[in-house]
């Protein structure tokens, strides 16, 4: 079917279906050989570097956190930069629960986690997103801060400043359990949660919803013009973004075994800000891309030049909004464009 | 053929001292094809974005067959029936010319609100989206993205999303607005081969295209109506000419 280039007999009713925009449409959303390449690749390095699975956990979840704000960022054109407000939010759903000794089974505690990260995510954007621009940016900043705030003087359920450190957690399906030496179970864990979510999110983005989201961060008058609920659609894109950074969050905690108002800081709702433009927004391999990159680069960076490494950082970072607006996927897209295999149609 | 689908009632528009549009008693029967003429600044697309609800009026009700409509909002509208073209381009630049259409129909069928199964299994969607390209003759550019196309066939792709709309009233906020006069004709083409039964409502400048098009004339001056009547009485009417049509030519002397 792909072949033999439509071009030359256009008879017309037949080939309706068969335009190439419309095939293009219709395939979209198959998976194509290549995705299996990051799978392959993360089980492959839970055998080739077994002294690096705590590493590695660390990676899925900064993956999935990234994930999460591509959701909002990438494709629902949501501009934030308090998504750790989510992160944290399910982070110490978590370390509170398995703390004070109420429930240590480490996947309902997950999904409880995306229920109280989702709500926080419901509650706020029902709000926040009736603004954009600067403004939205200043008030999820803002969501944040007092969610930091909250969880520093709530001294008594969430260690305030010192956070909640040992935390147990059961083992995994009450067989695996987590060792803090040796991350093997950390790390596969990760590994299946993160899959699970990649899962979810790539069926929503090809779904007729995400179809719309898409439409509302390229034109949001055209959207409200075609009838579409925008905000409705906002606030449940928020929600779930919410809810998964929640997992990732939770996570977090679980893999780490404490949680600290780190979870809720600036600094990490700005890194996973920079993951995503590294390995290019709206893409869904730009959250493997950029945290691969991000944290290797940190890894190295540190390592070679320890008190100023971030310099180096911010210097790539200039160099990718300079030239790389899509981040290092974007790049990549170019160069095929320009040397890989041609296309039959233009 | 008279049923009235479109309404307005002494509709009315402040903006701080400035009344843009002043007590408008207006009526769009179904099939019409009306022009709505007036010289700059006569509050013409506030009128248009009173009817779409993008502003809610100062004062005033809007009808739509019969129904009140004045607090209804804008997407609302479009479910029951009004949709419109801007005056200035709003389009998903960076998807295809297809995927256009194709989310504008989504809407329209219901089934943007869909999570668990891919846009592309809805073949529905896609085959009545690529039809509509193939009436306006926009087939040819159906896979290229909406930035890549010339600017004439920009307007196209947004009278297409509209069209994909299945409105029952349609307004026009000036269709062939930027496009150079050789390509102008496609999309008069295109806004004649609409169906018969929509009520069309267009802005225009050009009175070449409002004489050939419309069976009726509204002149707007200062937010009011200032005349009404069949092309050929507006454009024998000494006021008007005084008011519009002469402002107009004074205008084109000037430059």
């Amino acid at each position: 079917m792909t072949d033999v280039a439509p071009a030359a007999n256009p008879a017309p009713d037949v080939a309706l279906a068969l335009h190439p925009a419309a095939r293009d449409l219709m395939r979209r959303h198959r998976l194509r050989w290549w995705e299996a390449l990051p799978w392959i690749v993360a089980l492959g390095a839970y055998f080739a570097f077994p002294d690096y699975l705590g590493f590695g956990a660390e990676l899925l979840v900064a993956i999935l956190f990234a994930l999460s704000l591509d959701l909002a960022l990438g494709y629902a054109g949501i501009i934030t930069l308090g998504h750790a407000a989510f992160f944290g939010t399910g982070a110490y759903t978590v370390g509170m629960l398995a703390f004070h000794d109420i429930w240590t089974e480490p996947i309902t505690s997950l999904l409880l986690a995306a229920l109280a990260a989702g709500v926080i995510g419901f509650l706020s954007g029902l709000v926040l997103l009736r603004t954009k621009g600067l403004t939205l940016l200043m008030l999820t900043l803002c969501t944040m801060a007092l969610l930091q705030e909250g969880a520093n003087m709530a001294h008594d359920y969430t260690g305030g400043f010192d956070g909640l450190p040992n935390l147990t957690i059961a083992p995994v399906f009450g067989v695996f359990e987590f060792n803090p030496l040796y991350a093997d179970t950390q790390y596969l864990y990760s590994l299946g949660v993160l899959l699970v979510c990649f899962v979810f999110v790539r069926t929503l983005i090809y779904s007729p919803f995400g179809q719309s989201l898409t439409g509302i961060r390229e034109n949001i008058l055209r959207m409200h013009a075609v009838g579409s609920p925008v905000r409705r659609r906002l606030v449940i894109c928020y929600t779930i973004s919410a809810a998964i950074a929640g997992i990732a969050g939770g996570l977090w905690a679980q893999t780490n075994a404490y949680v600290n108002l780190s979870a809720l800081d600036l600094d990490r709702a700005a890194t996973v800000l920079i993951i995503l433009i590294l390995g290019g927004y709206g893409r869904l391999y730009g959250a493997f891309i950029g945290a691969v990159a991000y944290l290797a680069l940190e890894h190295f960076l540190a390592r070679v030049y320890p008190t100023a490494w971030q310099l180096g950082l911010g210097l790539l970072l200039v160099a990718i909004a300079l030239f790389a607006r899509n981040g290092i996927l974007g790049l990549g897209d170019v160069l095929w464009r320009r040397f890989g295999p041609r296309h039959t149609a233009s | 053929m008279s049923e009235t689908r479109l309404e307005t009632q002494g509709l009315s528009r402040q903006f701080g001292a400035l009344r843009a549009v002043r007590g408008i008693d207006f009526k769009l029967d179904a099939g019409a094809r009306h022009a709505l003429i007036g010289p700059n600044g006569a509050g013409k697309t506030t009128f248009i974005n009173l009817l779409t609800g993008v502003l809610p009026p100062s004062q005033g009700r809007v009808l739509l067959s019969g129904r009140d409509i004045t607090d209804t909002a804008q997407a609302e509208r479009v479910k029951l029936g009004i949709a419109r073209t801007f005056q200035i381009n709003r389009l998903f630049r960076g998807l295809s010319v297809l995927e256009n259409v194709c989310i504008a129909v989504a809407e329209r069928v219901g089934a943007a609100a869909s999570m668990f199964y891919p846009a592309g299994w809805r073949t529905d969607i896609i085959d009545e989206s690529m039809g509509l390209l193939k009436t306006l003759r926009l087939d040819d550019v159906a896979r290229h993205r909406v930035s890549e196309l010339p600017y004439g066939r920009q307007r196209l792709v947004e009278l297409a999303i509209t069209i994909g709309l299945k409105p029952e009233v349609l307004l026009l906020d000036e269709p062939a607005a930027g496009v150079p006069s050789a390509e102008s004709h496609i999309i008069l083409d295109a806004i004649e081969r609409l169906p018969q039964d929509i009520a069309v409502l267009i802005i225009e400048h050009d009175m070449d295209v409002v004489f050939r098009f419309a069976k009726r004339v509204t002149v707007m001056v200062s937010g009011a109506v200032f005349a009404e009547g069949t092309p050929k009485e507006i454009e024998t009417n000494e006021q008007v000419r005084a008011v519009y049509l002469g402002q107009a030519t004074q205008r084109a002397a000037d430059a």
